[in-house]
């Protein structure tokens, strides 16, 4: 097997060896690296965006935001601002309440004000809208709306929010006292602390996960329009879950849901950006209903960062108890979760801390426990985004600094460490102390080929000679285990919701089809992948096959693309429903053909799928031929309708696990503590490759992200809530000076209970890379007897580090 | 107030506002949408477009200061029905995801092989240093501009994909 970087080996599996070989623009059929479908109109700028949806009439909105983050408001003054010649509407939140759509529900079965009413409760949120003719009038007349705040103490301090001096936040909750807001924990704590008890070494660390943001490159906006007369409303919005969002306005709002039409159309990136529903969006729904106009909004930079769905802002205490010999016995976590002014965390109902059980990591433990409470702080809502898959960014983090650690106080290499815990081949489906059922892996394998492609043993020596000339050179590890693809839906829901995904193919007469999904590309390349998909099963070649996505009048019901799920279920639903096609077609074919069902092979050996009589080669029908039979005059088979389609739902059984086995290696100047990436290996396992090409540039950019979230991003505020990351400018992200050339390898270990045995990758990058490059620079300060620095790992953070003094960000 | 420039060799003339944006002239007034919007302090790029040959942050450009002169839009790339090696590029070696960042970039790498036919990889990271893809990692962003470099960097090959 081989990338385009540089050969890796590992454990294969049959029947799947050689679909990295296969490059798909000259094979007409199936998985294989085949150039993306939907390039040529990006690449011309025809994409077509939300801010580039352009319709008669259409107004623009603006939010007034509030400049502070805990307030009470004592008066709004809007009378200026309607008598500017170019405004049409101007909205408050005391003019949605009467109405009954001041608050809506978040994700998470809390409140959101979609614009305050009572108090602010962090700076940014939203207070009052403008509607006007252009967009430049609309921030005009934002500036002549006059608001009156009674500015109150905020909580900013996460370790304080509860204490019983804390401002209660969120006095709008009946009988709330205090920031509480939920409690969580899984494990068995009794038995986790009889094996600490009696463990040779215990190792505890304190460990922050800054809060980060995606900042996708398009921010959020929506064009809303409602047609009067229809009574039905069209929302152009930047949804990763349109769907879902259909339903939940239909709920909010009251619109009858067929009357609702919600289309997600190319989307500037996502990250779990776009998971949630923000108030922007509604206040377009009501401004369109209001003015009888298309409305569009379009937030800026500052209020993405300020006001949209944040990541990670876990506070964590690790701790690992092991043999001396290094066997790892148990881990041990308490955790305290900044949630922000609103629980507003999208997450499935039974999962509120996400799926940050899987800290038990990919490691044979005997016991696990952890315990996690979480608090409203006057910032903003959010939580789960930024590719975490569901907090297992989180928990890979801890999980594998604490290993780190671990091997740190052993003596040990962190490899050496990880090699003889892994769970082995023979134990899956394994079954983990906190209870998820990994499906299947081969770590070391993985961690081998890691290994190989960084060449480790010469790294070490190298670090050894350099940390003899006083350099500081680090070598950084990381093995992560992913669950992705929510969800069976006896177990996952989003607010009632079952987390499946249905699939809609249809074989037009002239064998060319086209798949609808429920799912929603934000750059994954679903309309090439996809159709990748269906052509392996149905021997239709990709090009033959359009992809439909991102508009509810015209796909089937579904969760949505987050999560790493796409692939994992709505993939599976697409291989399913091209089998189902593929079943009628088989007994539309031995009809023609005239003999026996059992008597027919399938074969897409001629570039396109056919039905072969068995021992009579010579007598077969291609699959074009059956979809013309199945729409044509002639006779069909006994039963049979006519029409070559078919449609499913997957409800998956399992989640999939990927896992991988990064290697990251740095330098730091000790002259002004900038760290650099000198290099960065990494090798996925993501079962089934569908496309090399897509899913190594899916790793690419986690890797990215992983460098940013660990050397450059966070959201921070002073002591007041000001939020001081509100700009590009104050919020890093990595440009191509600060990331190194990717070297990536894979290993292919099918999933057992995937159709076609693949598993999500889209953000096993963004797990596995931050504990990596943590682990690095703290290899590299290792000789200063440093044994932990938290992110993000800037300059003066490191410089703080060389100095005896590593300090927590928060 | 009356603005008059050469757009994608076009001469185009508008009444606007003083304060109008070069970015929001493009795509509101012209409906080139393809040039994006991603910030408002000049550092995303992703509103790049070429004012006579050199690549401007069009939201940090006042449509009057673009006033008699070139500019460039991503829809000004492929010539008749030719696709540049540049946006060729980006499709053989999977330069682009979502394809927000990308008209940015590819402008900016035309500008680059317009001056240096055969840049190296350090050369082509500075180049693009002043724009973000949150999706690429910019490794594959690389290989494009090279590919572009090694097929014709004069805009004289290309296909039609």
């Amino acid at each position: 097997m081989t990338t385009i970087d540089r050969p890796a080996t590992g454990a294969e599996a049959p029947g799947t060896e050689d679909l990295d070989h296969v490059d798909n623009d000259h094979k007409p059929l199936g998985h294989g690296r085949m150039l993306r479908k939907e390039d040529p109109r990006f690449v011309r700028g025809l994409g077509r965006y939300c801010d580039d949806v352009q319709l008669p009439g259409m107004l623009h909105l603006a939010i007034l935001r509030s400049p502070v983050a805990h307030a009470r408001i004592l008066s709004i003054d809007t009378s200026a601002a309607e008598e500017h010649p170019k405004v049409v509407a101007v909205v408050t939140g005391a003019m949605l309440a009467e109405k009954g759509l001041a608050w809506m529900p978040t994700l998470s079965n809390d409140v959101q004000a979609v614009l305050a009413t009572d108090k602010v409760r962090f700076q940014g949120q939203e207070v009052a809208f403008v509607v006007a003719h252009d967009r430049y009038a609309a921030r005009d007349a934002l500036e002549l709306i006059d608001v009156d705040y009674d500015v109150l103490p905020p909580v900013v301090d996460v370790r304080s929010a509860l204490a019983p001096e804390s401002p209660v936040i969120r006095d709008d909750l009946e009988n709330k006292t205090d920031n509480h807001v939920f409690d969580w924990e899984t494990g068995d704590e009794a038995a986790t602390a009889a094996v600490f008890d009696r463990a040779d070494v215990v190792v505890s660390q304190d460990l922050v996960y800054p809060r980060v943001h995606p900042a996708p490159m398009e921010t959020c906006g929506a064009v809303a329009d409602y047609d009067r007369v229809e009574g039905k409303l069209t929302l152009w919005s930047t949804s990763q879950a349109p769907h879902a969002h259909r339903t939940l306005y239909a709920l909010v709002a009251g619109l009858p849901e067929h009357k609702i039409r919600v289309i997600s159309p190319d989307i500037g990136g996502g990250f779990g950006n776009k998971v949630p529903i923000y108030p922007g969006y509604v206040c377009a729904i009501v401004a369109s209903i209001v003015t009888g106009k298309p409305v569009k909004w379009m937030e800026d930079r500052s209020e993405n960062l300020m006001s949209t769905g944040f990541a990670r802002d876990y506070v964590m205490r690790g701790e690992i108890a092991a043999t001396k010999e290094g066997k790892i016995l148990a881990i041990r976590t308490h955790v305290l979760a900044d949630h922000g002014a609103f629980n507003g965390t999208a997450a499935p109902v039974k999962y509120p801390a996400g799926f940050f059980g899987v800290f038990c990591g990919s490691y044979d433990l005997e016991a696990a426990y952890a315990k996690m409470t979480a608090v409203y702080t006057n910032k903003a809502p959010g939580g789960v985004a930024y590719a975490c898959s569901f907090r297992i960014t989180e928990a890979v983090y801890l999980v594998e600094r604490i290993v780190d650690c671990l091997a740190d106080e052993l003596g040990m290499d962190p490899v050496e460490l990880r090699m003889r815990n892994f769970i082995a081949p023979e134990q899956f489906p394994y079954t983990t102390k906190t209870g998820w059922v990994y499906d299947s892996g081969e770590y070391a394998a993985a961690m081998r080929t890691a290994l190989d492609l960084a060449g480790y043993d010469a790294l070490r020596a190298e670090q050894a000679e350099r940390r003899a000339r006083g350099e500081l050179m680090g070598i950084g590890v990381a093995f992560f285990t992913e669950a992705v693809g929510a969800g069976p839906r006896k177990d996952m829901d989003i607010l009632g919701l079952g987390m499946n995904d249905g699939c809609e193919l249809r074989v037009h007469p002239t064998g060319k089809a086209v798949v609808r999904l429920s799912v929603q590309s934000q750059g994954q390349g679903h309309e090439t992948t996809f159709a990748q998909i269906v052509a392996e099963e149905i021997g239709i070649p990709p090009d033959d096959i359009e992809v439909v996505h991102g508009d509810t009048d015209n796909t089937p019901f579904g969760l949505g693309t987050y999560g790493s799920r796409s692939t994992p279920v709505s993939g599976a639903a697409a291989a399913l429903v091209a089998r189902k096609v593929r079943d009628k077609a088989r007994i539309i074919a031995s009809g023609m053909l005239e003999v026996s069902v059992a008597d027919l092979e399938w074969d897409t050996s001629g570039g396109s799928g056919a039905f072969r009589v068995a021992g009579d080669p010579g007598r077969a029908v291609t699959i074009q031929e059956i979809a013309m039979r199945a729409h044509g005059a002639g006779d069909l088979p006994e039963g049979l309708e006519g029409a070559l389609e078919a449609q499913i739902c997957y409800n998956p059984s399992n989640l999939t696990y990927p896992f991988g086995a990064y290697v990251a290696v740095v330098d730091i100047d000790p002259g002004t503590a900038q760290v650099t990436v000198r290099r960065f290996v990494a090798v996925d396992d993501c079962g089934t490759r569908i496309n090399p090409m897509i899913i190594e540039g899916q790793v690419h950019g986690g890797l990215t992200d992983g460098v940013g979230m660990a050397l450059m991003e966070m959201i921070s505020f002073d002591e007041d809530g000001n939020c001081l990351s509100g700009s590009l400018m104050d919020y890093l992200i990595p440009t191509a000076l600060e990331v190194p050339h990717w070297e990536t390898g894979f290993t292919v270990t099918p999933s057992p209970h995937h159709p076609i045995g693949a598993k999500g990758v889209g953000e096993s990058a963004t797990v596995g890379s931050p504990p990596a490059l943590v682990n690095a620079v703290v290899d590299a300060l290792e000789p200063l007897g440093i044994r932990h620095v938290d992110m993000p790992l800037t300059p003066s953070r490191v410089w703080d580090a060389l100095q005896g003094r590593p300090t927590p960000p928060i | 107030m009356q603005v008059s420039m050469s757009v994608n060799g076009e001469d185009v003339t508008r009444e606007v506002e003083p304060r109008m944006l070069l970015v929001h002239f493009l795509r509101d007034e012209l409906a080139l949408t393809g040039t994006h919007w991603g910030c408002d302090t000049s550092n995303c790029g992703t509103c790049v477009v070429l004012m006579d040959g050199e690549p401007v942050k069009s939201c940090t450009v006042l449509a009057a200061m673009a006033a008699g002169h070139e500019v460039r839009t991503v829809e000004g790339l492929e010539r008749d029905g030719v696709l540049d090696p540049v946006q060729e590029g980006f499709i053989q070696c999977h330069g682009l995801q979502c394809g927000f960042c990308t008209p940015g970039m590819m402008l900016t790498a035309r500008a680059l092989l317009d001056r240096v036919p055969d840049p190296d990889e350090p050369t082509i990271r500075e180049a693009i240093s002043g724009q973000i893809c949150r999706c690429t990692g910019y490794t594959t962003i690389v290989r494009s501009v090279q590919w572009a470099a090694a097929h014709g960097a004069d805009e004289s090959v290309g296909s039609s994909t």
